[in-house]
This record gives structure tokens, C-alpha cells and sequence, in this order.
């Protein structure tokens, strides 16, 4: 570690000049702005709408809290320095320790900041729930009404992230492609355990949870190559669960849609499972066609073979259940176990680029680069349990 | 843990050693490993020192069977500042592995590893620091307040303090044998769960909680009884000590807040033990009942650390400033208010998880709420230091560094509140930036002001300042250097509990934290030579008035140290401040009609029963049924037997109190 080296974001600084020219508090931003204008401060700059929203909120607030903390911290200084003991202040009032109007002062001035700023976390709140499909597609242009939302269905997996657009048909691993302004509706789940679908860039997060489907509705509003992760933790290959959000214009989203396609590679339900056994920095991957309903079996956990949907499960419930008999059939109904996070082996430190990686997928180190963009898992794969791992499938 | 091939264990090595084998330990792990090897050293060289000045029976006999409360307040303290150390290793290794994890390095440390350290480095911190510490103060510092000789139940205190160490000896174990939990602090499920985390790290952390949770639990019973029913005649509770009020409400917290976690903790242990669906993905668990069930407890919890904290800012800025507290009873309506509000919050340390958005604008609401009571309290210490005399000893400037750096933590903390602002912001180091801000500038600066403040109390002498000053400054501005960076990372973007980075921008901030955690290191050490040189100097720095800092409550009418009995007649109480109302009034110390004093007899008990504990817990950790059955019982045998113990309580005789307060006469009379 070398505290000496020159700041190796001087490239970056000049990347994006026009970061904070659209927000509305246009004459606040720059002046609170100036200190990272330079640099890569991605929350403070974001290139979608709902991003930018959400940063204005928190310039907002933070100048409404200031409106109090300022002269709190100042007084603090004053007072300190005022009333210390070699000043001799002539005020000095040893038992002096009630007054009404101050106390009036000191309850009403928070609670009035914190009217404004209930009311503004109220509508914010609102307006900004990651479940309401956006109205706007930045501060000038509304959404059109007629105009279709572009679907994608989100799968955490360990420790990738699994793309679906259920209706160009096309999956993609760790790399999230869209058209700039053109609202995007993801819905998404994990497969095992709790993450957090993020691209500061673009939108909030929001939870990725087994069992469970989240939404968030976002609109990208400038091109570009953006960091995507897990933003929660989720176990020991957390670190590299990172993927690539692209936002380019209706053409280069329409190129690599096609690209995508010329891939050779389905996303059936047994690329699936194995695609799901634990694995880290994985390369992106494209696959030409999907299952249907793929993501409502990884959303009901049952794309595994002989598990039952929970949809399923829970009408069966509401109806009086399966009877006595059902009650030792329980297998369709357990999922943990099946993918072996536990028993997982990550890289060790020094040993670089050396990835262990699941049964049924091809090492990292013996993809050539054509494969790496478009190789189904497994297909390379010659004896099924390389890396010393012992998945479950089909159990 | 690495998986090891059953065949290899026998049947009876099973039978005995459950899932323990020689893989557990881990010897190729070069870190832990020297730690082992200097933590053996260490502690060979204690036990023998211990033994060479035959120090045993005197350890045995005056600390770990005494049921007084001064003395078991000490006890947590030592037992805060050890695991304080630990913590604080976990907290610079992380700083160096995410200064270092950059350009396709891996850093020194393994996920394996690196994911254990940043899981113990906020259980400890949390469970075997800061509540150990502010049990500590308030154990030390309420019976004296409120004028009573000890606490309502003297033994169940001795026993607590066991349990909580028995406790932290279980997590420091897992250090050396097997794993511990490589979840996160909160052990979410499923992570937590038998199937992703098989091993016995999330063992240790539940059973390290629950054996520590019942200390906990006992003490903050304990405290509540003896506020509420071993007043002083005369002290109502508008004439309490605000320390006192809002050690009151943070034992409230506590005996509402733990068994929530207790029990969550007991439904993981069925779903980890018999197999149950509570938080799995199997058979329709949900682990979302968890992260809702944990921070039912969680958010109360930081109020339990701060809260008391709050109280030794009201007591030192008013006894420092030489001035009655400004707006007591609005001080004691704010504590009640943070304490009732603390329960109506937990929802907002998980926003993203979709609940929908009258639900987060709710809780982000009352959140934002209690900002109001936070704000009239620094207020009222602002108040109370306008119009008067600021003496700058070291606990008023803690408190002075307290008022700066918690007002930044309280606004980011409000802005985290705004749901929208959250989604950015969750997860982020800006969060992390932001309860360090308020857990470093509140609950730790609190305890350094309590310490520096108290210290003459419990030991006779002040601490000396020179080195106090250095630790000071080394620990404010280290503080400010090691955290802002987070706060811009977070603003980049940059999400917690990372281990290896791809953005070489990212790498300068890594290095500035990490340069303010040397800073850090450095205020510690500082700390540890103020108390060295302070005892080595006590002579020149005693306090033989009882009163060194011209106090304003009960615990300086007293000598320091306060003999067993705190005080010969149990004084009678006209005014809040009422060690300054006596002194005001012309206050005699009576130097004659003494009578014997009833006080509770020690006992070995606590130590028995902790001992047995982490029996317990080892056997369940580690499947050895056996040890945990005989434990077990042994625990419910040694608890009913000790029921039956009727050598409770003795009398002090006249003819001693007469001498030890004859004694105080006379040095008070030396001094003029």
C-alpha cells in the first residue's frame, strides 16, 4: 500500500463534465457539488431520472438539516469559548436552569425542520416507490402512456446475477443492457440468498429475496458502461458479484440484442440449475433463447426437477391443503441444501485469477475468448464435478 | 472449516467430540495462528504472575465472588476495554485488507477470514464492548446516585457480569477452534441457516448471545428494581440524578428488548438444531420474520447504549460548567420520548425490502421524530453551558468533541431516514460512516468522558492529563479521518463488507480511512499509558476529598474510593442536585452514632454457573450431547442448590464503620 502514488482517478476526473447540469436545485447543486465535481461520485451524479430524483432528495434534506446544525455546531464553539472559565463571563448564574421561551425555542425549531422534511419524505416516498412505474422520463419529458416498458426479470444467483427479457426472448449473465429513455420494469428474486439488485448509476436498490419478487421501475437517460451489484451481503463471493448496466441509444441496444441472439446457447432449465451452483467473477454470458416461465419457477423455487411451485403449494393451502397424505411428501418443498454455498471454496489471496468454480461449469482459466461471451454452462464440461464440489441437483 | 471426510472420526471419538476434530483448529491460518501463539504467552505469563505473588486467593475472594456493585462495575469495565482490543484488531485488519484488495489483488486476507472479522468485529463491539461498558457505569454509578448501599439483588449482579463473560469467552474461542460466523453481525437467514452455513460459526455467535443475553437481561432487572424501590428518603423521581433517569430508561429498553432477541435467536437455533422452517426457504419459512424479529430488538438496542451516554454528557457539561442542568425535567421528558419512540422505528434498517411506500414513509417518519427529543437535548447542554464556568478537563472535552461530531452523525442518521434517499444510501459505507459517527462519537466519547469523570471516584486519584490529551486528540481527529472517507465512498457507490475492489479510484479513500485508524490505535495507546502513568503517579494525583470536581450529585458526597457500605447514614434528599444543595446548606459530616451496616455476603455461585454455561454452550456447538446434557443439569443442580444457601448477608460492625469513617475525618481534616 502506497499512501505517495499520484490519485489514480485522474483519468476519470474528466469523464463526465456534465454531470450536475440537469438537477432542479440548479443553483444549490454546484456550489454543494464543487468538491466532487471531479470525481466519480456516481450517487451524486447518477444517469437516470429516478437516480437523479433521489439525489436531489438527498441535497434537499441535507440543506434543511443544516438550516439547524450549522448554527447548533457554531453555538457549541461559542459557547465553549464564551463561558470558559478564564473569561470570567460577568453572566455567570450558578442556578439559572429554566427558561420557558427558550424551551418553547428548542422543541419548535427541530420539530418545524422536521414538519418540512416529514412532508417531503411523504411525497418523495411516494412518488419515488420503486413499485410505481415512472411518470417521467426526466425533469422535461414525460413518459408516454401508450409506450411499452422495457421488461426485465431479475435472478440473484451465487454470485451472479441472471438476466431475462421475457419478451425479446434473450438472457444474458452479469451484463444488463437498455435503451436510453426508454422506461425499464425489472422484477426480481434470488434463487438461494438475500442480496440487493443496485446500479447506483441508474435507480435505488432494492432487495433480491429467495422466494419472494421485488419490482423497481427506472429510466437510463445517458449512455454508458455503469457498475451494477449486490449491495447486500450474501456470502463469501459476494465481493465479485458485479455486473456491467449499458445504456445505449435504441440502435446499440438493438445490435446487441442481435448479438445476444447470434449466441448458440438456450437457457433451459437444466443450464439453469447448474448455472445456479455457486460460482464468482464470472464472465458475461449471452443466451439466445429462454424457457418461458423460467423466472416464475425461480421466483416459486421449483425450476429444480421434482420441486413443487410455491404458487402452487399456497392454493393448494387455501383450498383445505392436500390432505393427511401430503403430509410426509415434503421434498418438492425443500430447496436449501440443493446449491452448496457451504461448502464453498473461494480463491485464495496470491493466487490470482485462479477460480474455483462449481460442478458443471467450465474453470474461468480454460475459456477461450470467444467462449466467454456466449458459452452455456456445462457445455465444455467433461466429467460434471470439477473443483471438488458436490452440488445436489435433482435430489 | 474446511469439510473433513467422516470416515476419519470413529464412532466413540464422535460420541465424545461431537463435530470437534483437529481441523478445527486453524494452523493454516498464519494470523490466527501468531495471535494463539501470543494470546498462550500472554496468558501463561499472567497466570504466572498471578501465582508467584500468590494472587489467587485474593482474586478469588475481593473480584470474582463479590456482589459489590463497585466492584462488579469495575469488572465490566476491564472486561469492555480486553474485548475493546479484539474489536478494535478486527476493525484494523479490514482497513488494511480493503486499502490493499485493489488491481486485481487479493489483499492478506481470504473471503473465509475477512468475512469472520468484519461479523465479530460488531458482535463484539456491540454486545462485549459497549454494553459491558455502560453496564459497567451504571452498575458503578446509580446505587451511589441515588444514596444506597447496593443494588436490589447483589448476587444476581455478580452472576450477570459471569454470564456476560462466559459470553465473550465463548466468542474469543472461536477465534482458536473452529470458526465463527461468517454472516454479518445480525446473522441474517437464510446465510445463517444449517444449509448455507454449516459449520459451527453461527453456533458460536447464538450461543455466545443467548449466554450473554441473560447477563444482560438479569442486570437491566436489576438496575430497574433498584432505582425504582433504593431511593434515598427524599428523592422522587424528579429529583433523580438525569444519569440516573436515563440509566433507568436504558434498563427499560433492555428488559423489553432482549427477549426479542432471545427468542429470534431460539427459532434460528430450531431451524440450525431440530430441522423447524421458521427462516428457511424450505417448507415456506420466511427470513424476512428474521431481519423484522432482529431489529425489533436492534434499534431499541443502540438507544440502550446511548441513552446513559446522554446522561454523563447532562452530568459532566453541568458539573463542569459549575451550573445547575439547563431544562432537567424537558431532559428527562426527551429520554422518556427517545426510549417510547425506539420501538417505532425498526423498520427503516430495511426500506429495500418492498414494503410499500405509506409503510417506509411511516417509519421514516418516526424516525425522523426522535431527532426532535436528540435535538432538545443538545439544547439543553448548550444551555447549561451558557452563563457559566467552563472548566476544560478532559471529560468536558469529550463531551465538547461529543457535541460536534454526533450532530453530523444525528443528520446523516435523519437523512438515511428519508426512504428514497435510503435506497442510494443502504448498505453503503455511508451508512456504516454514519453509525460509527454516532457509535464512536456517542456511546465511545461518552465512555471516555465517563471514565476520566469517574475514575477519581472509583480508584482515589485522577487521571493525569498529559497522555489524556494526546488520546484525546489521536482518537477526535482519527475518528474524523478514518470516517469521512466512508462517507464519500459511500457516495460512490461503494457498498459494505467488501473485499476486493475493482475501481483503482476508490483505492486513495481506503488509505486516508485506514490512515485514521492508525490515528486511532495511536489515541488507544495513548489511553492505556494515561492509565499506566496515573497509576504509577497516583500518589501526587490523589483525591482525598471524595470531591475532586466540585460535584454536583450523591456519589461525591462519599470517599473515593466509597467504602463497602458507600455511605455510613443514608443521606436524605431536598434537591436534585443534591450533593451541591448539601454543600450550599452548610453539609457536617456526622462523626459519630454509627451503626452495624447489613450487606450481602459474596458468593462463588456466578462463577460456577458461567463456568458451567460455556460447557454448555461448547457442547452445543459442537454437538458433544453429552456435555451439554450433564452442563445442563449441572446448571439447574448448582442454581436450586445455591437457593438453599442461607449464609446470605452480615452485619458490618459499628466499631468498623466507626474506624473507616474516622479515617475519612482525619484526611479530611488534614486538608483543611
Amino acid at each position: 500500500m502506497s499512501i505517495a502514488t499520484p490519485p489514480p482517478y485522474a483519468g476519470i476526473m474528466t469523464a463526465r463534465p456534465r454531470l450536475l447540469s440537469r438537477a432542479f436545485p440548479r443553483r444549490l447543486a454546484p456550489l454543494l457539488l464543487l468538491p466532487l465535481g471531479a470525481c466519480n461520485w456516481v450517487v451524486m451524479s447518477p444517469a437516470g431520472d429516478v437516480a437523479v430524483q433521489q439525489r436531489d432528495l438527498i441535497i434537499i434534506s441535507t440543506l434543511l438539516m443544516l438550516l439547524i446544525i450549522l448554527p447548533v455546531m457554531a453555538t457549541t464553539i461559542w459557547f465553549a469559548w464564551r463561558y470558559r472559565e478564564k473569561a470570567q463571563a460577568k453572566d455567570y448564574d450558578p442556578d439559572w436552569d429554566h427558561s420557558t421561551s427558550l424551551e418553547l425555542l428548542i422543541w419548535s425549531a427541530p420539530l418545524l425542520i422536521i414538519i418540512a422534511l416529514g412532508a417531503i419524505t411523504w411525497t418523495s416516498t411516494h412518488l419515488l416507490d420503486p413499485y410505481r412505474p415512472i411518470e417521467r422520463i426526466d425533469h422535461e419529458r414525460k413518459v408516454d402512456p401508450a409506450a411499452k416498458r422495457l421488461q426485465v426479470e431479475v435472478v440473484a444467483l451465487d454470485w451472479k446475477w441472471l438476466f431475462i427479457y421475457p419478451e425479446l426472448g434473450i438472457a444474458t449473465v452479469n451484463e444488463l443492457a437498455a435503451p436510453v429513455d426508454q422506461p425499464i420494469e425489472f422484477k426480481i428474486t434470488s434463487a438461494t440468498l438475500m442480496n440487493s439488485f443496485f446500479v447506483p448509476a441508474l435507480a435505488g436498490q432494492i432487495y433480491a429475496m429467495p422466494g419472494m419478487q421485488t419490482v423497481l421501475h427506472a429510466v437510463a437517460n445517458k449512455p454508458g458502461n455503469f457498475e451494477g451489484f449486490s449491495a447486500n451481503y450474501s456470502g463469501a463471493g459476494f465481493s465479485n458479484m458485479r455486473f456491467r448496466f449499458k445504456a445505449m441509444d435504441q440502435a446499440g441496444f438493438d445490435k446487441w440484442v442481435a448479438q445476444v441472439k447470434s449466441s448458440n446457447a438456450k437457457l433451459d432449465r437444466a443450464t439453469y440449475v447448474k448455472l445456479e451452483q455457486p460460482s464468482e467473477k464470472v464472465p458475461p454470458m449471452y443466451f439466445a433463447g429462454v424457457e418461458p416461465k423460467l423466472f416464475h419457477a425461480a421466483v416459486n423455487m421449483c425450476a429444480q426437477p421434482g420441486k413443487r411451485c410455491m404458487d402452487e403449494v399456497m392454493m393448494t393451502d387455501m383450498h383445505g391443503g392436500a390432505g393427511k397424505e401430503s403430509a410426509h411428501d415434503t421434498e418438492g418443498l425443500r430447496h436449501d441444501g440443493t446449491i452448496d454455498v457451504g461448502g464453498y471454496h473461494p480463491v485464495e489471496p496470491g493466487k490470482k485469477g485462479e477460480i474455483a468454480q462449481p460442478s458443471g461449469m467450465t474453470p474461468a482459466a480454460q475459456r477461450t475468448p470467444a467462449e466467454r461471451g456466449n458459452q452455456a454452462p456445462g457445455q465444455k464440461d467433461a466429467d460434471g464435478h470439477a473443483g471438488g464440489h458436490h452440488g445436489h441437483e435433482g435430489m | 472449516m474446511s469439510p473433513h471426510p467422516a470416515s476419519e472420526n470413529s464412532g466413540i471419538w464422535k460420541l465424545i467430540f461431537g463435530r470437534l476434530d483437529w481441523s478445527a483448529v486453524p494452523v493454516h491460518e498464519p494470523i490466527v495462528m501468531g495471535t494463539f501463539v501470543a494470546v498462550v504467552i500472554g496468558g501463561v505469563a499472567i497466570l504466572g504472575i498471578v501465582t508467584k505473588y500468590r494472587l489467587w486467593g485474593w482474586l478469588w475472594r475481593d473480584w470474582f465472588t463479590t456482589v459489590d456493585h463497585k466492584r462488579i462495575g469495575i469488572m465490566y469495565m476491564i472486561l469492555g476495554l480486553i474485548m475493546f482490543l479484539r474489536g478494535f484488531a478486527d476493525a484494523i485488519m479490514m482497513r488494511l485488507q480493503q486499502a490493499w484488495a485493489f488491481n486485481g489483488s487479493e489483499g492478506y486476507l481470504n473471503a473465509h477470514h475477512y468475512d469472520q472479522i468484519f461479523t465479530a468485529h460488531g458482535v463484539i463491539m456491540i454486545f462485549f464492548v459497549a454494553m459491558p461498558m455502560i453496564t459497567g457505569i451504571m452498575n458503578y454509578m446509580v446505587p451511589l446516585q441515588i444514596g444506597a448501599r447496593d443494588v436490589s439483588f447483589p448476587f444476581l449482579n455478580n452472576f450477570s457480569f459471569w454470564m456476560t463473560t462466559a459470553g465473550a469467552v465463548i466468542t474469543m474461542m472461536s477465534l482458536f477452534v473452529g470458526e465463527f460466523a461468517r454472516t454479518g453481525w445480525l446473522a441474517y437467514p437464510p446465510l445463517s441457516g444449517i444449509a448455507y452455513s454449516p459449520g459451527v460459526g453461527v453456533d458460536y455467535y447464538i450461543w455466545g448471545l443467548q449466554i450473554a443475553g441473560i447477563g444482560t437481561l438479569l442486570s437491566g432487572v436489576n438496575l430497574i428494581a433498584t432505582i425504582v424501590k433504593m431511593r434515598a428518603p427524599g428523592m422522587s423521581m424528579m429529583k433523580l440524578p438525569i444519569f440516573v433517569w436515563t440509566s433507568l430508561c436504558s434498563n427499560i429498553l433492555i428488559v423489553a428488548a432482549f427477549p426479542v432477541l432471545t427468542a429470534v435467536l431460539a427459532l434460528l437455533s430450531l431451524d440450525r438444531y431440530v430441522g423447524t422452517a421458521f427462516f428457511t426457504n424450505d417448507m415456506g419459512g420466511n427470513p424476512m420474520m428474521y431481519v423484522n424479529l432482529i431489529w425489533i430488538w436492534g434499534h431499541p438496542e443502540v438507544y440502550i447504549l446511548i441513552l446513559p451516554l446522554f446522561g454523563v454528557f447532562s452530568e459532566v457539561t453541568s458539573t463542569f460548567s459549575s451550573k445547575r442542568l439547563f431544562g432537567y425535567s424537558s431532559m428527562v421528558y426527551a429520554t422518556v420520548v427517545i426510549a417510547i419512540l425506539s420501538y417505532l422505528v425498526w423498520l427503516h434498517h430495511f426500506f429495500t425490502m418492498g414494503s410499500g411506500a405509506s409503510v417506509n414513509s411511516f417509519f421514516g417518519i418516526t424516525t425522523m421524530v426522535i431527532s426532535i427529543p436528540t435535538g432538545a437535548k443538545l439544547f439543553n447542554w448548550l444551555f447549561t453551558m451558557y452563563r457559566g464556568r467552563i472548566r476544560f478537563e478532559l471529560p468536558m472535552m469529550w463531551t465538547v468533541a461529543f457535541m460536534l461530531t454526533f450532530v453530523v452523525g444525528g443528520m446523516t442518521g435523519v437523512l438515511l431516514a428519508v426512504p428514497p434517499a435510503d435506497f442510494v444510501l443502504h448498505n453503503s459505507l455511508f451508512l456504516i460512516a454514519h453509525f460509527h459517527n454516532v457509535i464512536i462519537g456517542g456511546v465511545l466519547f461518552g465512555l471516555f468522558a465517563a471514565i476520566n469523570y469517574w475514575w477519581p471516584k472509583a480508584f482515589g486519584f485522577k487521571l493525569e492529563t498529559k497522555w489524556g490529551k494526546r488520546s484525546f486528540w489521536l482518537w477526535v481527529v482519527g475518528f474524523w479521518v478514518a470516517f469521512m472517507p466512508l462517507y464519500v465512498l459511500g457516495l460512490m457507490g461503494v457498498t459494505r463488507r467488501m473485499r476486493v475492489f475493482d475501481d483503482p479510484s476508490l483505492q486513495i479513500w481506503f488509505q486516508i480511512a485506514a490512515l485514521g485508524a492508525v490515528m486511532i490505535a495511536a489515541g488507544i495507546a495513548c489511553m492505556f499509558i494515561q492509565f499506566a502513568v496515573s497509576i504509577m503517579n497516583r500518589d501526587k494525583l490523589r483525591d482525598t476529598t471524595g470531591d475532586p470536581w466540585d460535584g454536583r450529585t450523591l456519589e461525591w458526597a462519599t470517599s473515593s474510593p466509597p467504602p463497602d457500605y458507600n455511605f455510613a447514614f443514608t443521606p436524605v434528599i431536598h434537591d436534585g442536585d443534591a450533593w451541591a444543595d448539601m454543600k450550599k446548606r452548610g453539609y457536617q459530616r456526622p462523626v459519630s452514632g454509627f451503626e452495624p451496616i447489613h450487606m450481602p455476603s459474596n458468593t462463588g455461585t456466578g462463577v460456577i454457573l458461567a463456568g458451567l454455561s460455556v460447557a454448555f454452550g461448547v457442547g452445543m456447538i459442537w454437538y458433544m450431547w453429552w456435555l451439554a446434557g450433564l452442563s445442563f443439569i449441572g446448571i439447574l443442580a448448582v442454581a436450586i442448590g445455591h437457593t438453599f444457601n442461607y449464609k446470605r448477608d452480615f452485619y458490618i460492625p459499628e466499631d468498623v464503620v466507626e474506624s473507616t469513617e474516622g479515617e475519612r475525618t482525619r484526611s479530611l481534616a488534614m486538608q483543611g
